[in-house]
């Protein structure tokens, strides 16, 4: 019998509903494991950093900071939308003391959360005063919350001292390029120097200033997150490049994450109908990279003001009109939010001490290739949620070495019908899409049409797993391919 | 001489944090950002362009005092004239 082991299965955790329900995704131990001990204890309840954490700690962001610096392309400045999650949509703007007031009243009632972030809708660094007075009070008034911050890096040079002396430890720089040639692409103008700087010339002065924040904020001990758009045609053949020069200046984490363009959406990018990357192209980039640096994949490109788990968005129930209603008592929430955390902590200790390993009936010979799988699942680390009323997908790989988390990939952000979908123009059509390298679809129940269109789409729908641990389930089904000739071409018979 | 801020504008309070005179407030009820027409001066004797339209991300959103506008359509974002958003 063989030892197989599970890439980041906690399944000893309790795994929260509403958030991510994947089992094991992201930047699991292997992936982390490269990392300092001081590090790892910095981001160990991070759910943004620490993919572990993701399923237990909660994030939120304030809108505290809308003007903004740079043009990128791919972002419109007059969107609002309360129903759409992507990053700059906002419901409402928050002056800093009632983003504070905001944060302390989500820190009551969701003590799980550890984190506050400013990420715009603007750039927070371009609002220096409203960010770093938000940050001023709370690193006073709520000693317990960890704050972060995410910038386009333009003015992150002028505030690395400035960004040592609040309760933050961690800063996102979002850097799409390090050729000029390419961020004109990318960046129409850059305002610099009481002047709006054009082109190549822009993009330059982007880029120095990006390169140089890193470095100085390395310097200081801060860690530094990097975030890259991929942009197919325009900086998909860079990015490992990026990747190289961000991991040799001390960026500790790197964030590949698809273009979202729609025509709707109003960008540049969208009216041009700059298409964004299949879910294909992404992994391959993300595993192209990864083997140079550390990558992070579940990440859900959250709004500028969401609040909740990673994968759930609690932002409605804390409108400013709710928040003057509730009565904070900071003080006790302290005490009660501590006892959670400890409580969540001692679940994370317990679960990486103890052997992350499964029995395997079987075992397959290391030459057989990998396997991609969609999981439709609500929580839980289970198979557990119907075809038809999935909006996201799970994505797993299969392969002699065990079961790891690839991705998610949402439904609703690919073709959803319309003459942009080359399947026809059916939300089904959309989803193939989404599934696309996938071989096998997971849920518990399938409806007869989806069932036929997705096996004439090579993707066979499964249903006999329902209820079962992800990792569990994904496994039975490719010993099962293996078992039935599907993986070799040479097959002989089972070694176990 | 003075610039002004029209309905295009999206209260992203860049313009006011950038004006040399102070002459950049909110508008009241969530109107759009106003400009005093008494006390902006388009940053002559401050800067060789107006501080205001050179961070304005919305193109036709601040104009001169003939109504043209600083920022014509297509100068920020390069869009062709077939994809101008209806005004």
């Amino acid at each position: 019998m063989l030892e197989l082991k599970v890439l980041g299965d906690h399944s000893e955790t309790e795994v929260p509903q509403g958030g991510c329900s994947s089992g094991s995704c992201g930047s699991t131990d292997d992936q982390l494991s490269h990392l300092s001990e001081s590090v790892r204890q910095r981001v160990f309840n991070h759910p943004c950093y620490s993919e572990q954490a993701h399923h237990h700690f909660a994030r939120m962001h304030v809108a505290v900071a809308p003007a903004c610096n740079i043009q990128c392309n791919y972002c419109n400045r007059k969107y609002d939308c309360a129903n759409e999650s992507r990053p700059g949509v906002v419901s409402e703007l928050l002056t800093p003391k009632q983003a504070v007031k905001k944060t302390m009243a989500v820190a009551a009632n969701i003590p799980q959360m550890t984190v506050l972030g400013i990420a715009g809708p603007g750039d927070p660094l371009a609002n220096p005063n409203k960010t770093f007075s938000t940050f001023r009070m709370l690193t006073e008034q709520a000693p317990d919350i960890k704050l972060c911050v995410s910038t386009n890096g333009l003015a992150l040079p002028d505030y690395a001292d400035e960004l040592t002396k609040h309760n933050i430890d961690h800063v996102t720089i979002t850097i799409n390029c390090v050729d000029p040639e390419i961020g004109a692409k990318i960046y129409p103008w850059v305002f610099w120097n009481n002047k709006r700087v054009r082109g190549v010339e822009g993009a330059k002065i982007l880029i120095d200033r990006q390169q140089e924040g890193l470095e100085k904020l390395v310097e200081r001990d801060i860690l530094v997150k990097v975030n890259s758009v991929m942009l197919p045609g325009i900086n998909d053949k860079h990015l490992a490049e990026v990747s190289r020069v961000v991991k040799s200046k001390g960026a500790f984490l790197h964030n590949v994450m698809p273009l979202i363009a729609e025509p709707e959406h109003g960008t540049y990018f969208g009216l041009m109908e700059q298409r964004g990357p299949t879910p294909k192209e992404l992994q391959e980039l993300q595993d192209e990279c990864s083997g140079d640096m550390n990558m992070m994949r579940h990440c859900r490109q959250c709004r500028a003001d969401a609040v909740g788990l990673l994968g759930e968005d609690r932002g409605a129930e804390f409108t400013m009109e709710k928040i003057e209603a509730m009565e904070i008592d900071y003080e006790a929430a302290m005490v009660k939010r501590k006892k959670v955390h400890d409580a969540i902590n001692a679940e994370l200790a317990k679960a990486t001490t103890q052997s992350q390993s499964v029995n395997a009936d079987h075992a397959i010979p290391a030459e057989t290739r990998p396997v991609l799988m969609a999981i439709a699942s609500q929580g839980g680390g289970l198979v557990n949620q119907h075809f038809g009323h999935a909006k996201e997908f799970l994505v797993y790989e299969a392969s002699p070495e065990g079961v790891r988390f690839i991705s998610h990939r949402k439904t609703d952000l690919y073709c959803t019908g319309g003459d942009t979908c080359g399947d026809g123009d059916s939300l089904l059509g959309g989803i193939i899409k989404a599934l696309e390298g996938c071989e096998a679809v997971l849920c518990s129940k399938i409806g007869y049409e989806p069932w036929e269109t997705l096996e004439s789409a090579g993707i066979m729908p499964n249903g006999e797993h329902a209820m079962e641990k992800i990792e569990d389930a994904v496994w039975a089904v490719y010993v099962e391919m293996y078992q039935n000739g599907k993986l070799t071409d040479n097959q002989t018979q089972m070694t176990a | 001489m003075a610039l002004k801020i029209v309905d295009r504008c999206v209260n992203c309070h860049a313009c006011q944090m950038v004006c040399p005179t102070g002459s950049i407030r909110k508008g009241k009820n969530d109107a759009h950002f106003l400009i005093n027409q008494d006390t902006c001066t388009e940053c002559v004797g401050s800067y060789d362009e107006p501080q205001c339209s050179s961070i304005c991300p919305i193109e036709c959103a601040i104009e001169f005092s003939d109504g043209s506008p600083v920022n014509p359509f297509g100068s920020l974002t390069g869009l062709p004239l077939d994809k101008a958003p209806l005004v």
